[in-house]
């Protein structure tokens, strides 16, 4: 190779740590204004819960889908290893307070750790699957912690929010479905 | 008054920033082709170098300024308002000024000019350009994030005509010393790399980079470095005695912000030292010092109101978000496009064997940029899968952990060997009986360490500890031990940067024994006790004695008694707190800790169970101390030997 094409190549070269930057901040970019759009649809909206057979982190009992399927409620993915799960965390105890059944499913987490977030912060939930591996969270196809599910009283998954869910969210997303799957819509 | 006197400071800096970052660049041809008489062209460069502690001045004032709106409870502050409260703690006052976004901001803005002020008064031996131009890169940094702060977040917006009586109060999970000087430490870690920034930025633009440059810069990415150091472990720390259960790192987005830049600035100064000692791989380490610095930013977004607000919100204000990604897109892309056209003039071509110091130093550079790399995939993919809509993948603190075991490994190896090769040509052959001897010792005393104090064999710890230990007889095969005379003198023969290297690397490695130590071994329990009853943890009783009732400054407690009986001695008594902080009506767990160089106890109150009993979390930690004794070894050695270093031969300017 001639000097002259070799320089050329290594003078390529200094520009590729610009190209890596050039493809990341448009999806930075989108990223930012992902919330204000429409939450893109899970593959698993609208088809039923995937069924599981795991413990319960409370009594150590063994739960599956049908222990938890019969009437309306929310499965929120969480971790003690999660801060946004903490900032989430009181809006859930007053969702709770409200009569709306919330199922913990406590992802990638250790069993004491989670017991001792619940103790220490109090505990919103009904019941709480444990889902160590996260085996069950990639069945539902969950990407991290917290995410919160609406299903309704036949099983069906109904919404799927990524990220905290508080009561601006709760207004704009979930309390229209969550009335009529209420009202058995 | 005095708040809108404080707000026109800052206005006045974002003037004087935009002056001082003009000046030096608009004169570079001047200076160059001499257009204009020297003696004015010198005093305009002077000027820039009084604007910068003019900004310093101002951005103090600010600061003070809001600090007195603190002291002063004024709730028609409406960051004031939503961060303090009558009875809030002097102390936490003072750090509620950084408790939040607006003043995090400005906390950083000083630090900044206080550094860029630093620079200004210290390095004389700079050509004169050279400084201005280093002086006006950190002034343009200066001013995107006072522009920030003035037009997005302003810590002194008022809450008139109606003004709450008492304010909300400081989060309690930031009411805490550890937390009082956590962000300053981390902010003065992610601003100091904006100086090699700087310097890589006047080199790209001048066309030229030598060896003095190295040596300019890299005291200042030394300390960076430590500051950030400290910071990671402060807040580790805190994680640990704070939210209650005893985890210290927890890999989350935040918390690997601090990180990212801390291991691209562990390659920075390795990049820095072969370019420094070999005048060579220039055009890295002005690639890692904009990416040290492009993460540092990152980090301080992602931490105050960041890039990942879209999935997992702490404060979701898309106005700042864009404000933020612009300025990010403008500072990394800019410096990045500089890099891609100018980079060519800095190569030089040198030759290197495989087996020299220089070489090795640039492997182990590029192993931790991939670890670096791994780490931000794994932080940043809940924003790509979300928005490329890849679904079922998922990352948590798995992902995490199995990169740290060969991490160590690589990291440790390399830090064992590449101290006894030599720049240059290097033969090992010469150094091969100390190497064999040393591992042996180190292999049989790994193994009977572990099997000795914890009766137990894990490959994973036995392979850690051999190398840790390998390391460290390597470092002592450095000095000479047949008389303490000889010992004395091998140690003063050493360079001080070279005494900086064996404490930074033995601080490293209790480090890395702590972690790998405290993760295989500890003994975490979490049990019902009645009143009265005794448990064995970690091979120590613990009993329980009971709960009272307690009150501080702005909470109520319930205080538990657990006792552990020692031989010979007065029982150990430990008080885990529940508390219920009286404005924001927030739980929080006190932990009660018995702290051990060889171990920690650690005591937390659960729930009242009825019938005088409790649930408690009983911890056994060994080692757990280590991680954070090797932090504070190698910033504090780092710091210490920064300012003994013998001062660089004076030159002149011009």
């Amino acid at each position: 190779m001639s000097p002259a094409s070799l320089r050329m190549k290594k003078k390529l070269a200094f520009i590729i740590p610009l190209l890596v930057f050039a493809t990341v901040v448009p999806i930075f970019f989108s990223a930012l204004f992902e919330e204000n759009k429409e939450e893109i649809p899970s593959p698993l909206v609208g088809k039923p819960l995937p069924d599981f057979l795991l413990p319960s982190l409370l009594d150590g009992q063994l739960l599956s889908r049908a222990d938890i399927v019969g009437e309306p409620f929310l499965l929120n993915v969480w971790g003690s290893w999660c801060p946004s799960c903490i900032v989430e965390h009181p809006y859930l105890e007053q969702l709770s307070h409200s009569g709306i059944r919330v199922v913990g499913l406590n992802y990638k987490d250790k069993p004491e750790a989670a017991r001792a977030f619940l103790e220490q912060l109090g505990n919103p939930y009904h019941r709480v699957i444990v889902d160590e591996t996260g085996s069950y969270g990639l069945d539902l196809g969950v990407y991290g912690a917290p995410e919160t599910y609406l299903i309704d009283a036949r099983g069906f998954i109904v919404l799927k929010r990524v990220g905290v869910l508080d009561e601006r969210v709760w207004q704009q997303q979930f309390a229209l479905p969550w009335a009529k799957v209420k009202e058995g819509r | 008054m005095l708040p809108e006197i404080g707000h026109a400071s800052l206005i006045i800096t974002m003037v004087m920033a935009l002056v001082s970052s003009i000046i030096p660049f608009a004169l570079t041809n001047t200076y160059v082709a001499k257009k204009i008489n020297e003696p004015l062209l010198v005093d305009l460069l002077r000027a820039t170098r009084n604007i910068v502690w003019g900004q310093w001045f101002f951005v103090t004032c600010a600061l003070v300024i809001l600090g007195i709106a603190f002291l002063q409870n004024d709730f028609t502050v409406s960051y004031v308002a939503n961060h303090s409260n009558i009875l809030l703690p002097t102390q936490y006052k003072i750090s509620a000024i950084w408790g939040g976004h607006e003043g995090s901001l400005l906390l950083w803005v000083w630090i900044l000019c206080l550094w860029t002020s630093l620079l200004a008064f210290t390095n004389a031996s700079l050509p004169l350009l050279v400084r201005a131009q280093v002086l006006a890169v950190l002034s343009m940094i200066t001013l995107g994030f006072l522009c920030f702060i003035v037009f997005t977040s302003n810590p002194f917006d008022r809450l008139l005509p109606d003004f709450p009586m008492d304010g909300q109060d400081l989060n309690p999970l930031l009411q805490d010393p550890g937390l009082i000087f956590h962000p300053p430490m981390l902010y003065m870690g992610y601003v100091g790399f904006a100086v090699p920034f700087a310097f890589a930025i006047s080199a790209l633009v001048n066309g030229h980079y030598d060896r003095q440059w190295a040596k300019w810069s890299r005291p200042w990415t030394k300390a960076a470095w430590a500051f950030l150091t400290l910071g990671i472990a402060l807040g580790s720390w805190w994680a640990y005695y704070e939210l209650g259960w005893g985890g210290w790192w927890f890999w989350d987005p935040v918390e690997n912000a601090s990180f990212l830049p801390w291991l691209s600035g562990l390659a920075l100064l390795h990049s820095q030292l072969a370019c420094e000692k070999r005048d060579g791989f220039k055009v890295w380490t002005v690639l890692i010092a904009i990416v040290t610095f492009s993460l540092s930013l990152l980090g301080t977004f992602l931490v105050r109101s960041g890039v990942l607000t879209s999935v997992h919100s702490f404060a979701s204000d898309p106005e700042r978000g864009v404000f933020i990604l612009g300025f990010l897109t403008v500072v990394v892309g800019g410096s990045l496009l500089l890099f891609s056209l100018r980079a060519e003039k800095l190569r030089t071509d040198i030759e290197f064997k495989f087996i020299s110091r220089e070489f090795l130093l640039m492997l182990n550079n590029i192993f931790l940029l991939v670890a670096c790399a791994t780490v931000l995939i794994g932080t940043l993919f809940p924003i790509f899968s979300d928005v490329l809509n890849l679904g079922k993948i998922s990352v948590g603190p798995p992902y995490f952990n199995t990169l740290f075991f060969p991490l160590a490994l690589l990291l440790l190896f390399f830090m064992a060997v590449v101290p006894l090769v030599s720049w240059g040509n290097a033969d090992l052959k010469l150094k091969k009986n100390t190497i064999i001897i040393s591992a042996l010792i180190s292999a049989v005393a790994s193994l009977a360490f572990q099997w000795l104090y914890f009766n137990n064999l894990n490959l994973k710890v036995a392979s850690i500890l051999f190398l840790c230990f390998w390391v460290l007889l390597l470092l002592l095969s450095h000095l000479d031990f047949r008389h303490i005379n000889n010992l004395k003198s091998s140690w003063s023969r050493q360079s001080s940067s070279q005494k900086n290297m064996h404490f930074a690397h033995l601080g490293f490695v209790i480090s890395v024994v702590g972690i790998v130590l405290t993760s295989i071994y500890s003994d975490e329990r979490d049990v019902s006790l009645a009143y009265g009853e005794t448990i064995k943890v970690g091979g120590v009783d613990f009993t329980f004695h009971g709960v009272s009732a307690a009150q501080g400054p702005n909470y109520m407690a319930t205080v538990g008694e657990v006792s552990v009986f020692r031989k010979n001695q007065n029982p150990l008594v430990f008080y885990p707190e529940k508390r219920y902080y009286l404005v924001q009506n927030n739980p929080m767990t006190e932990v009660s800790i018995d702290a051990g160089l060889l171990r920690d106890l650690y005591v937390a109150l659960g729930e009242d169970l009825g019938e005088d009993r409790w649930s408690l979390r009983i911890y056994y930690k060994p080692f757990i101390r280590f991680i954070w004794l090797g932090a504070l070894i190698m910033s504090i050695s780092t710091l210490i030997y920064l300012f003994r270093k013998k001062p660089i031969p004076h030159r002149v300017s011009g």
